[in-house]
């Protein structure tokens, strides 16, 4: 890509990202992008084996437990998940657009589509606040919390375990990524970023769209299948 | 690979060259911040010796506990918290980080002709997040310690115990983070920052070997990570995951921790074959017989690591056809290994055989890794571990594969690499000394610890029966000789830094690239960017005509 934007960028080249040089013990910008996003790219492969340990305990259980799990997942509210599902659909993206717009030169913009992300986080752990709040009112809590009455089945702790040990891990996943689109977002005001160099942006948007793929498969898993 | 065209300006004696990586700035603040991944290595190397002489320390209160039948130092808490520390310090603050840590981070670069990793900010996070790590596991010790086994088996973790469980697993939860970010950057610098004429082939198979160990690292440490904190929910809000009493399945933390923790057997040893390689081949002169076949026999090792975890369990309620399947894959493991064993001796076999130091640890890791190897294939004969499961046979199997095999190819490799990391050269004869003791001292501890085994001595026993006391006296009598030989190295190896000779830039006279720069190397690693035209053990045609 920066190869392309060097041919683009000819004189005026030197005006975008000025802040920007190629580290040291690479030999030249493209290949420092490679690296950073093949970094990315296996760290990613490393969330996707810590959220696999969760999924496959969800799996052993849910065939160990099946009556007891159909039950409990009626608890949840498939309103408020629906609802967290299109805003983290639309902030993914609004996120893809803002790496384009950073590609793209569009400074102003690519602040704008970062807030929108921002907002749209924000809105998911609001949402979250109340699901949770809801649970905790009701007992419906992992383990050797549970206290909710009327269940039939038993075990229902189990799910509840299972449900807010991945919606937690996946919130703090919702958290760390506000706090590193804030920090692309100001990098951003201060002009840093441009064609000539954007991997920061794309690297976040990277993370940004497997916090929102995971959710993806959370939902349907925990509210939807019974 | 003498073919850099710096090798004979860099001929010279570090004093005559001047600046080096070691002197370029001064002061413990230069090296806390530094980027430069030797001086990350150099850390590396002196945290996981601290870690070794801990683990040590708790290994020969364990054995000096075990000389008589009854009580000898400790009481039976003391001794459950000394061997737990003894495996948690000398897995997680040792063997997982020795090599590649310390060993990989100092040549991985220099081998393939780079300046540095590929995200040198990152290898320091590494460093600090193992320190931190490290922290909470002494913070475990000091308060309370941790009696549960290094494999931190529930119930009895999650609920039972009253020691400073969680302070040990969130230590070992946050180093998991640190072996993660090594291994990343490792397969990224591998992949991105090889010289040009560096291709795969061409690269020394220290580096492969430190590559299928990366691929496991990334891969499966996760799988502890997050099995780990599941392990502190259920001890600190009795979540249930893992306690039968609310549904849920101690058997499954099992699963998810030997689905890593087998794995990391083979971060473990990889690392070490990789060592042995390199000391096999430059300490005879030779090059590697079977380049390739060692090359992919390390992936093979990683990728079949994956599916074996199962033989951990055969005695835990497993299906019986689960357990054939995996014991049939474990025997799989074998293959690669051989494969590895006869191109080693293939490339002894004619090389004209120097027994310097490092070779006689790299002779003797040929020697103890095929005893340690071929009794796991006891171990993974199912009807054989019905009976040695749990045993001192297991135990002794493992030192043999853990310590006889890696460790003793890390102490190997600090002696090969000793000149060009410190540009000091040592006592060879006071070398020799701490080698000889460390080989008998280890075989007398460890061997009698097969016969205690096949004889029925279970594993992580206070008291026992009278009849294993001959056996074990004798094994602790042993422990004092290996305790001595590796003083013995420390001392030398310390001494070398003050009275030391000068290193010349290629002591060993090796072909691979880390050799054609001075000892120690400048921080920039290369004065000119080399460009490789020959393979990893391949010599210039003039010197082979």
């Amino acid at each position: 890509m920066s190869a392309k934007a060097e041919a683009l960028g000819g004189a005026g080249e030197s005006k975008l990202s000025p802040q920007f040089h190629v580290a040291h013990h690479f030999d030249k910008a493209d290949t420092q992008f490679d690296a950073g996003r093949m970094g990315v790219w296996l760290f990613l492969v490393t969330e996707i084996l810590l959220f696999g340990g969760l999924f496959c305990a969800f799996a052993i259980f849910r065939s160990k437990y099946f009556p007891s799990f159909v039950e409990a997942h009626h608890h949840l509210d498939r309103v408020m998940g629906g609802i967290n599902t299109i805003v983290l659909i639309t902030s993914s993206f609004t996120m893809a657009l803002a790496v384009r717009s950073a590609q793209k030169n569009e400074t102003k913009k690519t602040t704008l589509l970062l807030a929108i992300t921002l907002a749209c986080a924000a809105g998911f752990l609001v949402v979250k606040y109340f699901e949770y709040s809801h649970k905790i009112h009701d007992g419906l809590l992992p383990g050797g919390n549970f206290t909710a009455a009327d269940f039939a089945s038993g075990h229902p702790g189990i799910f509840f375990a299972i449900y807010f040990m991945m919606t937690g891990i996946h919130g703090v996943h919702v958290v760390i990524g506000m706090g590193l689109i804030l920090w692309i977002l100001l990098r951003n005001q201060k002009n840093e970023f441009s064609s000539r160099y954007y991997a920061p942006v794309e690297n976040v948007g990277l993370y940004w769209h497997l916090v929102d793929l995971v959710w993806i498969f959370l939902f349907p898993l925990l509210y939807l299948v019974g | 690979m003498a073919n850099t065209a710096t090798v004979d300006e860099l001929g010279h004696a570090p004093e005559v060259r001047g600046k080096n990586y070691l002197n370029q700035t001064a002061g413990v603040w230069s090296w806390l911040t530094t980027v430069d991944h030797k001086r990350i290595g150099i850390m590396y190397l002196v945290s996981v010796l601290v870690g070794f002489g801990l683990g040590g320390i708790f290994a020969l209160l364990v054995r000096l506990e075990l000389l008589t039948a009854k009580k000898t130092i400790m009481d039976a808490t003391q001794y459950n918290q000394a061997f737990t520390l003894h495996g948690a310090a000398m897995v997680f603050l040792f063997i997982i980080p020795s090599i590649p840590a310390s060993l990989g981070n100092f040549f991985l670069p220099l081998m393939i002709g780079a300046k540095d990793v590929a995200f040198p900010k990152l290898n320091l996070l590494s460093l600090y997040l193992f320190w931190i790590g490290a922290i909470f596991m002494l913070a475990a010790i000091v308060t309370g310690g941790v009696d549960t086994g290094w494999t931190f088996y529930v119930p009895y973790a999650s609920g039972v115990s009253t020691t400073s469980v969680i302070s040990a697993t969130f230590g070992v939860f946050v180093m998991g983070f640190s072996s993660i970010l090594t291994g990343l950057n490792f397969i990224v610098t591998l992949h991105k920052l090889r010289a040009p004429g560096m291709s795969w082939y061409r690269m020394p198979l220290f580096l492969w070997s430190l590559y299928a160990t990366s691929i496991i690292q990334v891969l499966a440490t996760p799988v502890l990570g997050i099995t780990l904190l599941l392990l502190i929910f259920e001890r600190a809000f009795h979540i249930g995951i893992f306690d039968p009493t609310l549904g849920g399945d101690p058997v499954l933390f099992q699963h998810f921790f030997w689905f890593y923790s087998h794995p990391a057997v083979y971060i473990m040893i990889l690392p070490g074959m990789g060592v042995a390689t390199e000391i096999l081949s430059t300490h005879s002169k030779r090059r590697v017989f079977g380049y390739k076949a060692i090359a992919f026999s390390s992936v093979a090792i990683a990728l079949v690591s994956f599916l074996v975890w199962g033989h951990h369990m055969f005695v835990s309620g497993q299906s019986e056809l689960s357990s054939a399947i995996f014991s049939f894959l474990t025997f799989f493991v074998a293959i690669p290994s051989g494969v590895k064993m006869f191109n080693w001796l293939g490339t002894l076999w004619g090389g004209s055989i120097r027994f310097t130091v490092p070779m006689l640890y790299g002779i003797a890791f040929l020697f103890l890794f095929a005893i340690g190897g071929l009794t796991g294939l006891f171990l993974g004969t199912l009807s054989v571990d019905l009976h040695l499961h749990d045993t001192y046979f297991v135990v002794a199997h493992f030192h043999y594969v853990m310590m006889g095999s890696t460790a003793i190819a890390f102490f190997g490799g600090l002696h090969h690499w000793w000149p060009k990391m410190t540009g000091k050269m040592y006592d060879e004869k006071l070398a020799r000394v701490g080698f000889a003791l460390t080989f008998i001292g280890f075989n007398w501890t460890f061997f009698t610890q097969f016969i205690l085994g096949t004889r029925g001595m279970p594993r992580r026993y206070y008291n026992y029966l009278d009849q294993f006391q001959p056996l074990h006296a004798f094994s602790t009598y042993g422990s004092w000789v290996l305790g001595t030989g590796f003083l013995i190295t420390f001392i030398c190896l310390a001494r070398s830094l003050k009275t030391g000779a000068p290193a010349p830039a290629n002591p060993w006279d090796s072909t691979t690239l880390e050799w054609q720069t001075a000892s120690p190397p400048i921080t920039e690693n290369f004065e000119k960017a080399p460009i490789v035209t020959l393979d990893a053990y391949e010599r210039p045609a003039e010197e082979t005509a």
